[in-house]
């Protein structure tokens, strides 16, 4: 096989990597590389997305695939045993060597590495953990580390893997178990679930306060996982309730919702109909709802319904329980506040402060959310009441947004 | 009217004397004209000598947003700040009223400037060169929204420590040299290079990474402004990855799949997990394999794995709890959350080796509810604890013990096929059929669910003796037969 030269190989491991939705840089332990050898530095918090594709995603991490040699053979994936495409190989220097460049550039807040799994399990987890244990002990890189942990490698591979990580993840992939065993034979739900089970672990015991020996920080910024939408028959409600029973289970930080996205030689196997991206949305607002804003999954989907494509779960919430509005903001408590379509947790805990020294009026609202037109209906100020408005037929049609551009274009 | 002249565009200190001055004098803000001027002449000239200062404080959150706002390049910032630290006078909590429409416009600006110097973490692009020294530098033009390169500055400086780094902008460069920040006045974008050869590679990562199936302009630009484009080396690439990107999603749409290389296919495994096919475990390690295939219920949906027993294959004592807990489920193990804990204690006080006892559950899967985010216990029914007697009967065929202890009436029912109350069969050795003796005592997380001390610390009496009773229903192993006899 001629050899690529790297450029080449940088188009072809990133271009397989891109399926992967998570790029986020959040949460790690704070540290900078002040007095040290390396380069490097994690804010905690909030990360920082150093450019956007016109896809509209965030380019925080250097994402790449070790390999996009497989063995397996998930339908949905590019890189599956039986595509033909282009294959390459990074070795673990060409992977630290770009990092640090890109990282020394400010492109990046670090890498993000996944792998196909060639040889075996272990082996690919193996390579993985190589290139970060050089960046962190040859290179003293401080910067952010996402490793994707292949569920089948032994948990020691896996253990280590999260001491050099800020993150791991693994993807589970599909909303139905037995779509799983249909599109990926070779991956097994039980192994994910264990994997997983096994982070948490981990990670709680390295947080654990009062220890005398601490142990080194077992991904501090915890464990996400990334869920395909549409490539099986699963419901949204399936799809929610699944994401409800991980983040339960395994305390995740994050579910990520990938609109099933036609790949470059697809298989037989997979449906013709792609989701319109607008559905992955709409999962993406039910889930902060169940995270941020005290709504059961149960509230927003029963399981065997879809989310409303044309408004937003909060809205069509709203519209099914009209009974619960107009909401009078002077004095509806804070988990009432949050129901209400339109109002933000900072919107509601700013109206609470205020509240405490004046009335508020329609104008307080204005200055405090993103646009009073969708909020009246639902709400009562010092000077405003919507009458009938909340109750009559056609509200749901003047509340429904013109359709957006450019958010499905198959 | 009053006019104070402030020596730069961010004379940050100077307002702040002014103000004071002004404010101690009782100078309305509408009679207080904000300029900036070059020369360093100040007002201080214009604006001391006045009466005597009368000493007032501010909330220092104000000072927060001031020195934020400052930063803002709108024209009326300083009047702005002036008008709410004379407000503040007569509104102590003028801050708290975020609807205010001046503390609305105040926190508007300073939100502006906070993301301003956020983008500038994001979007600066360092060039590697070398200084007249021949040494490692990079060096970055950039152009900030606000003025925030000096306030964005340290944290280039703990990121990129090790490295000598300036960023030039029109208003202001900082310099790094490993060791301090230094600040000198702005620049041009000539004086930064002109290129870098890893720029390639960015570019190729940028465009590779890009899923033209999905085209979001609208929000790449929301987050990622025009403004910025011109310094960002990746960015001229966009119009073109956005005019071939639905050329690229029908081909791909409308490409038949191609046929997978005859090797492959050759070598393609079948299903690999044959399904759990009902055959009796003859050994431990059957048991725990076994039982990740297991779907006699429907409780293995929403567990992490199906626990097995664990302990000597020819342990004298079982022990069986009624499921795996919580942390049990994650771990694969039992009896290794805080009920556990507890029998360990209890078993150490009975006098019981932890390690010569097998313990295990009458149901296999963590059978739970989902509150939020905690999973809650829940009692498995009469329908899943005889779907799980299999394996429980397995491994009782397996172990062989001569003793079983039930813990809790669901382990129970599970040993002794009916129910059998706690309270009324404790301290009795009961026959049973596979000629072991069975023995029913409290489930450990019952003890730790007991709100009363008094009755908590009776029970785990109890529970200590019921095990010593267990273990004293074991027969000595044979060698200790003999040396007894």
């Amino acid at each position: 096989m001629a050899t690529l030269d790297l450029k080449r190989k940088l188009a072809i491991l990133s271009d397989a990597a891109k399926y992967d939705a998570s790029c986020a840089s959040s949460g790690g332990t704070k540290r900078d590389s002040l007095g040290g050898k390396g380069v490097g530095s994690v804010d905690g918090g909030m990360g920082i997305c150093h450019a956007y594709a016109p896809d509209g995603r965030c380019i925080s991490l250097l994402k790449l695939l070790l390999t996009n040699f497989c063995v397996y053979d998930c339908a949905y994936c590019v890189n599956r045993v039986s595509s033909n495409t282009e294959r390459a190989r990074f070795n673990v220097d060409e992977v630290v060597d770009l990092t640090l460049g890109f990282y020394k550039r400010n492109y990046i807040e670090g890498l993000f590495l996944s792998s196909g799994i060639i040889r075996s399990p272990d082996y690919t987890m193996e390579e993985m953990v190589r290139v970060a244990r050089t960046l962190r002990e040859t290179h003293h890189f401080r910067g952010y580390i996402h490793l994707k942990v292949i569920p089948e490698a032994s948990p020691e591979l896996v253990n280590q893997a999260a001491l050099y990580a800020d993150r791991v993840s693994i993807n589970i992939e599909l909303p139905r178990d037995d779509s799983l065993a249909r599109l990926a034979p070779e991956k097994d739900v039980g192994g994910i679930r264990r994997a997983m089970g096994a982070v948490r672990l981990g990670v709680e015991a390295g947080a654990e306060k009062g220890r005398r020996a601490r142990p080194a920080k077992f991904a501090p910024a915890g464990q996400s996982t990334q869920m395909i939408v549409g490539a099986d028959a699963a419901t949204d409600g399936e799809i929610l309730k699944r994401s409800e029973g991980l983040y339960g289970a395994y305390r995740l930080k994050r579910v990520y919702y990938s609109a099933f996205s036609p790949i470059p030689d697809a298989t037989a196997r997979l449906p013709l109909a792609r989701p319109p991206l607008v559905r992955e949305h709409r999962l993406y607002q039910a889930d902060w709802l169940m995270r941020f804003y005290g709504f059961e999954r149960a509230e927003i989907v029963a399981e065997n319904d879809d989310l409303d494509l044309e408004i937003d779960p909060k809205l069509a919430w709203a519209l099914r329980n009209r009974g619960d509005f107009p909401l009078d903001l002077n004095t509806a408590c804070r988990e009432q506040m949050l129901r209400v379509p339109g109002l933000g947790v900072r919107s509601v805990d700013r109206m609470i402060e205020v509240r405490r020294f004046k009335t508020l009026v329609l104008e307080d609202v204005r200055r405090l959310t993103r646009g009073l037109e969708k909020l009246k209906p639902f709400i009562v100020t010092g000077d405003w009441t919507p009458g009938a408005s909340t109750d009559s037929a056609d509200l749901r049609v003047r509340m429904t947004p013109p359709p957006p551009r450019q958010l499905d274009l198959f | 009217m009053q006019t104070v002249r402030l020596a730069s565009e961010t004379d940050f200190a100077g307002w702040r004397e002014a103000a004071r001055a002004l404010r101690a004098r009782s100078v309305p803000p509408e009679a207080v004209l904000w300029t900036v001027d070059g020369a360093a002449d100040l007002f201080a000239a214009s604006v001391q000598g006045g009466e005597e200062s009368r000493a007032f404080s501010v909330p220092r959150e104000f000072l927060e947003l001031a020195d934020l706002v400052a930063l803002h390049r709108s024209d009326e910032r300083f009047a702005l700040m002036y008008r709410l630290l004379w407000r503040l006078g007569g509104e102590a909590d003028l801050l708290r009223i975020h609807s205010d429409p001046d503390v609305h416009k105040a926190r508007g600006l300073a939100k502006a400037v906070s993301l301003a110097a956020h983008k500038m973490k994001a979007f600066v692009r360092f060039r590697l060169t070398a200084d007249p020294h021949g040494e490692e530098t990079y060096v970055a033009w950039f152009e900030p929204a606000h003025r925030v390169t000096e306030m964005t500055a340290p944290f280039f400086a703990r990121r990129f420590s090790s490295m000598n780094f300036s960023i030039l902008t029109p208003d202001l460069c900082v310099h790094w040299d490993t060791q301090r920040l230094v600040a000198t006045p702005g620049a041009d974008a000539a004086d930064a290079p002109a290129e870098d050869a890893l720029e390639d590679f960015w570019r190729t990562y940028y465009a590779s990474i890009f899923n033209p199936a999905r085209l979001k302009v609208g929000a790449m630009q929301k987050e990622m402004p025009r403004r910025y484009w011109r310094n960002l080396p990746e960015a001229r690439l966009i119009p073109d990855l956005i005019a071939k990107a639905e050329a690229r999603t029908s081909t791909m749409v409308s490409q038949a799949p191609t046929v997978p290389d005859r090797v492959i296919r050759a070598v393609q495994r079948t299903n690999r997990d044959a399904l759990y096919d009902g055959l009796a475990p003859s050994t431990l390690e059957e048991v725990q394999a076994g039982l990740q295939m297991c779907r006699r219920c429907d409780l293995y949906r929403d567990a992490t794995q199906g626990v097995a027993g664990e302990g000597p294959a020819r342990a004298r004592l079982m022990l069986v709890g009624e499921q795996p807990g919580d942390h049990e489920d994650l771990a694969g193990r039992p009896f290794v959350g805080p009920a556990g804990q507890v029998l360990d204690r209890a078993l150490a006080a009975a006098g019981v080796p932890r390690d010569q006892a097998f313990v295990t559950n009458a149901v296999k899967h963590f059978k739970h509810d989902l509150r939020g985010k905690r999973r809650i216990h829940q009692t498995p029914t009469a329908g899943e604890l005889n779907a799980c007697r299999w394996w429980l009967d397995a491994e009782r065929r397996i172990v062989r013990p001569r003793v079983i202890v039930a813990l809790g009436a669901t382990a129970g029912l599970a040993v002794f096929g009916k129910a059998t109350p706690v309270a009324k069969a404790r301290q009795q050795a009961i026959q049973l059929p596979d000629q072991a003796k069975g023995v029913v005592t409290y489930h450990p997380s019952y003890l730790l669910r007991l709100p009363d001390p008094d009755a908590k610390a009776r029970a785990y009496a109890q529970f200590v003796d019921d095990l010593k009773f267990a273990w004293s229903l074991c027969p000595p192993p044979q060698g200790e037969v003999a040396r007894r006899a």
